[in-house]
């Protein structure tokens, strides 16, 4: 295994964005990368791109394709393009599909992206798009939405561990503060707990405040060996490690309801891989698609012990300048979800807070950053660690 | 969902009927065909239940997908039953008769209807012991 690098991110602006396609977006977000690394197209050898419903979203399949044209390495160079896809956590396998390219030393350059669009229909066949991430046959078909399932998460949390209202919504409070200092973030603006608690109820206990949006976006990384990194750039990213795990893809399955056992369970390799201890990190992008999944994600990755990670948000403890300052994104809440992208999205603000170029939201001296991409209710986790090479 | 994917688990969704695994005695509702446990040691067979349990946790469900919206709002929970698995389903009852620790049993509903013209889906829904 080689050790491997991120040398460019690109992102584009989350949002509705009417005026935007598709390919247009993912084209955006991997011109700027490529720009951030200083590589040429020639250069790439390998494409993975990330993308859950390309389908349903706007009846386009054969994603890898498409984008690989779009940025004119198809017609070229005809290099190979995968694309991934595990729901919300898509963007997740691309980068780690990248990264093990990288690692085995089949490939030496690699880009890997993530785009959704998710705008383009009625909000009624977005939420059914989304349910194909639970168990069509066995939970979607009763009407099952996402909102629903992390409510039950939330419900069985909230009972057993006394959380409070209050406590869930200021994971949305502080995830707002954090969108309102990040220029592509869908939300700019700061809220309160009394707006959480006002907003509409979409599936008790959670609040419409609670959740994260339906965004268009795209974001995109480019990957190669650390020891040529110093070609490209002056300020490289090294990846520690990349782990994934899965877990049953229907909520009423899982062996706890409120703990993510793939979280857990990918969370604990990552740890293992990187020989690192959880007060060695600095900053973790969490996936944060309803308020509950953040505290959830705080305390399976070891951040704290079960039932804890509520009182740690009332105290500030995950706030920017807190002692863990959790999603400094703003989140998939504030930042915006699209779902495809987000799991790339949050390694670029990881590499953006090592190198210091997160202004107004700076970790101060941040030197290693996590993530955590989750796919469904949880059935699928791709935890990153990365570290700044001085 | 389509006919013939709605048609080929009917007697599993009308009637309850599930697997078990006679080798470590686990019980699967929904369906399982191999034992995560015992996986090629397992031995499964079909097995009926009784269509008892309890609520476990439950949403209510406000803002619903197509064609659910027209049933919105609606109580869906996790069910645990007596034998042991757990499954989703709606709870016919008033939304605030939702509790967790409920105890509930099966009937048989329509669980949607695709439009006005559309297949009817019919299958477990759960209603409260009085
Ligand atoms: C919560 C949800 C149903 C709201 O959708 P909606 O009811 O159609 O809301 P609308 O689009 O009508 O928006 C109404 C207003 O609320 C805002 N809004 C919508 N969703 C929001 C959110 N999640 N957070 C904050 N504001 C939101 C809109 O910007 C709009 O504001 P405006 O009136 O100032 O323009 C939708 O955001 C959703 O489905 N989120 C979950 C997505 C999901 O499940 N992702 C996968 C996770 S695994
Ligand atoms: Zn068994």
């Amino acid at each position: 295994m080689r050790e491997v690098a991120v040398i460019g991110v690109g992102l584009t602006t989350f949002g509705e964005k009417w005026d935007t396609s598709f390919r247009q977006m993912c084209v955006e977000a991997g011109v700027k990368a490529l720009e951030d690394a200083n590589v040429d197209g020639n250069q790439i050898d390998e494409m993975f791109v990330g993308n859950m419903s390309g389908g349903r979203f706007v009846l386009q399949e054969h994603i890898s394709a498409l984008i690989a044209d779009a940025v004119g390495l198809a017609s070229t160079r005809h290099i190979p393009s995968t694309r991934t896809e595990a729901a919300c956590a898509s963007g997740g396998l691309a980068f780690r599909q990248a990264y093990t390219s990288v690692a085995s030393g089949m490939s030496d350059i690699v880009i890997a992206a993530g785009v959704e669009k998710m705008t383009d229909v009625d909000g009624g066949v977005t939420t059914d798009a989304l349910a194909g991430a639970a168990d069509r046959e066995w939970e979607g078909i009763y009407g099952v939405t996402f909102p629903s399932l992390y409510a039950m998460i939330a419900r069985d949390y909230m009972h057993r561990y006394g959380l409070t209202r209050e406590q869930l919504a200021q994971v949305a409070v502080k995830n707002h503060y954090n969108g309102a200092r990040n220029p592509i973030a869908q939300f700019r603006k700061e809220i309160t707990i009394d707006t959480v608690l006002k907003s509409t109820l979409v599936a008790d206990p959670i609040r419409l405040m609670d959740c994260s949006p339906v965004t268009d976006g795209a974001a995109a990384v480019i990957l190669c060996p650390l020891e040529r990194a110093k070609e490209f750039t002056d300020s490289p990213v090294q990846i520690l490690t990349s782990t994934q795990a899965t877990d049953t893809i229907a909520l009423h399955d899982r062996r706890d309801i409120s703990t993510l056992d793939a979280t857990v369970a990918a969370g604990n390799r990552a740890f293992k891989m990187a020989k690192l201890e959880r007060k060695d990190i600095d900053l973790v992008e969490v996936h944060d698609c309803f308020t509950i999944a953040e505290l959830c994600a705080i305390e399976d990755l070891g951040f704290c012990e079960k039932g804890k990670a509520g009182i740690m948000t009332e105290e500030g403890e995950t706030a920017l300048g807190g002692r863990l300052p959790v999603n400094p994104s703003g989140g998939l809440k504030a930042c915006g979800h699209p779902v495809g992208a987000t799991g790339i999205k949050q390694v670029c603000e990881v590499v953006e807070q090592l190198r210091g170029e997160a202004a107004g939201r700076q970790v101060d001296g941040a030197e290693i950053g996590m993530t955590h991409n989750v796919g469904g209710s949880g059935a699928t986790v791709v935890t990153n660690i990365l570290r700044r090479v001085n | 969902m389509s006919v013939p994917r709605f048609w080929r688990k009917q007697p599993q969704r009308y009637n309850i009927i599930g697997t078990k695994c006679e080798t470590c005695g686990s019980h699967f509702y929904p369906p399982r065909t191999i034992c995560p446990q015992c996986r090629r040691d397992g031995k499964i067979v079909d097995h009926k239940f009784r269509g008892t349990g309890k609520v476990v946790t439950f949403s209510i469900i406000r803002t619903a997908s197509e064609p659910y919206d027209y049933e919105a709002p609606f109580p869906i929970a996790i069910i645990e039953l007596d034998e042991g698995t757990r499954m989703t389903a709606p709870v016919v009852c008033d939304l605030d008769e939702m509790e967790i620790g409920m105890p509930v049993q099966a009937t048989f509903r329509k669980i949607v209807a695709d439009g006005d013209s559309g297949m009817i889906v019919y299958g477990t829904k759960f209603v409260p012991v009085k």
